[in-house]
């Protein structure tokens, strides 16, 4: 899978204007292939149900979160590390991938998306007829 | 020719524009930041860690996805807290060439701190959400800010 970034298509208008400016960060992902599958797992803590989305469009897939309003603010800060940021990135996907069957799950901050392989891509033994 | 405070503007105008090109231009950031969570060779700097406090309590926040939470141990001792865990390697199952990306790093961590006030401890509790560790740490009676009665004399 190459790594695309896709510029925004939308025809005219005000380019400033499309520009958000929340702040995303690039989550690290691991990818790996098995004989049906390849698998996405990428870290994106402070991220629920409700702010994760995945999806694919003319073969990208983008993986997007938006972390968790925190009440921060109601306390004082003694001490800071880091910054719940929003996440973003995007993968290129070949033929390979069946794409009606890409599934994900969310588990822990934690988001593992499964892209199954279409039947033809799969490694096929073929038969051998013997003759005489 | 600048006078003092012209330029002390000036500077900070220049270090304002700065920040905001490193903010939002995508491509001058590395591809993976520090945000990455990697605990490789930095071990005792895992998890990230954000501490604010109110009145009554402590709160200690931590960036920790992906950790199994009956793995996780929360400690408090003498006013100084400690997290150890362990973040799940790659499945064993899959070879190594197998991988086309390998950016996650796992391994044992363990990080200690010190609170800068008495905790009790009957008063802490600790939660595991969408991978980050959210410590509450109740503050003792005597390092609770007092308000004190002034007494006015004739």
């Amino acid at each position: 899978m190459t790594e695309k970034t896709v510029p925004v298509k939308k025809d005219g208008g005000d380019i400033q204007a499309t520009r958000e400016d929340a702040r995303y960060l690039i989550p690290a992902v691991d990818i790996f292939e098995t004989e049906n599958e390849l698998v996405v797992i990428c870290d994106v803590p402070g991220v629920d149900q409700a702010g994760i989305s995945v999806g694919v469009d003319e073969n990208i897939l983008t993986i997007e979160g938006r972390t968790l309003d925190r009440e921060e603010d109601l306390s004082k800060e003694i001490h800071r590390e880091y910054r719940l940021s929003n996440y973003h990135r995007q993968f290129e996907l070949s033929d390979v991938i069946d794409q009606e069957k890409i599934s994900a799950e969310l588990k822990h901050g934690v988001l593992t998306i499964t892209l199954p392989k279409a039947e033809k891509a799969k490694p096929k033994k073929i038969d051998i007829k013997v003759n005489g | 020719m600048f006078n003092r405070s012209n330029l002390a503007r000036e500077m900070d105008a220049l270090r304002r524009s700065l920040d905001q090109v490193f903010d939002t231009v995508p491509f001058v950031r590395p591809p993976v930041s520090r945000f990455a969570f990697l605990p490789g060779l930095a071990a005792r700097q895992y998890p990230l860690i954000n501490i604010f406090d109110d009145e009554n309590r402590v709160y200690v926040e931590c960036l920790a996805p992906g950790l199994d939470p009956e793995e996780l141990s929360v400690t408090v001792e003498n006013n100084k807290l400690t997290i150890r865990g362990e973040k799940n390697g790659k499945p064993k199952a899959v070879a190594p060439e197998a991988y086309h990306r390998s950016e996650r790093a796992a391994g044992k961590f363990i990080r200690s701190m010190d609170i800068g006030c008495d905790i009790d401890p009957d008063k802490i509790t600790a939660e595991y959400k969408h991978g980050l560790l959210l410590i509450t740490l109740g503050k003792s009676e005597k390092s609770k800010p007092r308000r004190i009665q002034i007494i006015a004399g004739q």
